[in-house]
């Protein structure tokens, strides 16, 4: 870690987003939007890890993740840990689970699915798998694998 | 509140009781009896897509029964083109019946009502989705013309890629020690979402001829033009696949033929006269069955 935090400097509050699955660093900012909430952003690709051999990380500065973050966040890299910094310190550390319902995180696949159709509907998917991520949509029934999943 | 959404929501121990309360029915199905278990209920038919059969089967259940049907057979009378949501149709719905049949285009929208819904809906069929009541009638058929429905060996026949009777009946009988025999064109093939939740054993075939002297029901289905680009391909494999009489002689004498009509020319007129045509019995017991389930459903005086 302390060579890590060699590379980007300690924030003193905000988030540290870490063992992001190697590659997936980039998507996440974009599915979160969070280049756009203006705060400061740091994003380290291919960092050493003991766990996961190379992993990324992303630190957002004064901004902690919503519910329905962490939920998508989990569906891009269920590995993820999130640490809310607080004055430097490690406030609370998370690990990001996938939930049993996804609600209004993802899209469903099918065109004609009821839920891509209807005003205000919300789409909702059973998780099926949590390895080898795999969402049911509970509407449709359409299965959706992890390289198929598209966010709203 | 109960809804019947999908075939999955029914067990075995539910349909088996629903198959038998139907039996139990079939003469006020005919009319030789009559029955006022739903008198004073309402029955609300809501054919965002059209229908004939599945609508007129669940308006004689309703009416045999005592009760009576409100409703519409096209959406284009309806706010719906409006720009209403189906949600905001249901919930208005609901207040004017005691259960909802719902008919509509796109898959999942039979969920979506039961969530809004405060009366029991019904699917009456969505897109290619789910049409358990279907499913519940060939059940019952194939009960009633076999004597039971463990055990059997079920060719499917025509398109089952497509036909969603197919799949929800292959789920079905899945729980029954069925043994499945899938015939179709390579296209047309029953697709592995299916094939792959199967417990018993099943096999494809080209041609009803390698198979048909196996077989205890024959479940056929048309095979629609849309599928087919050219013309003359639609000919030629829908040809391939049609039954008559003649080809039936190697046919086990009790086997029986099933199909959720309409049909075009998948079966001869000539079969109608054998005594393996099963198809209007069919047909009729959707009566019976769809009776026995608003029964359960909308809860019928003692």
């Amino acid at each position: 870690m302390s060579e890590n935090l060699l590379r980007v400097q300690p924030i003193r509050n905000g988030t540290v987003i870490d063992h992001i699955n190697s590659g997936r660093g980039r998507k996440i900012l974009e599915v979160l939007n969070l280049s756009e909430s203006g705060t400061t952003i740091s994003l380290l690709m291919n960092v050493p890890s003991k766990k996961q051999n190379r992993k990324d990380i992303i630190k957002v500065e004064d901004r902690e993740l919503s519910e329905d973050e962490i939920e998508k966040l989990a569906l891009l890299s269920p590995k993820a840990r999130i640490n809310i910094i607080r004055n430097y310190a490690v406030a609370d550390k998370k690990k990001v689970e996938i939930p049993e319902m996804i609600t209004g995180t993802v899209h469903c696949s099918n065109d004609n699915c009821i839920s891509n159709n209807e005003r205000g509907a919300t789409t909702q998917f059973k998780l099926l798998d949590s390895e080898n991520l795999r969402i049911q949509c509970a509407y449709c029934g359409r299965k959706i694998n992890e390289d198929e999943i598209s966010f709203l | 509140m109960k809804h019947v959404v999908s075939i999955k929501d029914l067990d075995n121990k539910r349909i088996l009781a629903i198959l038998k309360r139907a039996k139990q029915l079939v003469s006020i199905a005919e009319g030789k009896k009559k029955s006022k278990a739903l008198d004073g209920k309402i029955l609300a038919t809501c054919f965002f897509e059209p229908s004939t059969r599945t609508r007129l089967s669940f308006e004689s259940a309703m009416q045999r029964l005592g009760g009576t049907c409100i409703g519409f057979a096209d959406p284009s009378a309806t706010s719906h083109l409006k720009g209403e949501t189906l949600t905001d149709a249901i919930r208005m719905v609901d207040g004017y019946a005691d259960a909802i049949v719902l008919r509509h285009p796109r898959e999942g929208s039979a969920k979506m009502a039961s969530e809004a819904s405060k009366v029991p809906v019904i699917n009456g069929g969505d897109g290619a989705g789910q049409h358990p009541t279907q499913t519940l009638l060939d059940l019952f058929t194939i009960n009633e013309e076999m004597g039971k429905l463990e055990g059997l060996n079920v060719g499917m026949l025509g398109d089952l890629r497509y036909g969603r009777t197919v799949h929800s009946l292959s789920q079905a009988l899945d729980r029954f020690k069925t043994k499945f025999f899938f015939i179709s064109p390579e296209s047309l093939k029953m697709p592995t979402h299916v094939t792959d939740e199967l417990a018993n054993k099943w096999s494809t075939h080209d041609a009803l001829d390698d198979v048909l002297s196996k077989l205890d029901v024959l479940y056929v289905t048309r095979i629609q033009k849309e599928r087919f680009p050219d013309i003359e391909d639609y000919k030629s494999v829908a040809g391939a696949y049609r039954i008559n009489a003649d080809l039936l002689q190697n046919a086990k004498s009790k086997m029986r033929i099933l199909h959720p009509l309409p049909r075009v020319d998948e079966i001869a007129p000539d079969v109608d006269d054998t005594k393996h045509a099963a198809y209007f019995r069919q047909a009729f017991n959707g009566v019976p069955v769809r009776m026995a389930l608003l029964e359960e459903l909308i809860g019928a005086k003692k």
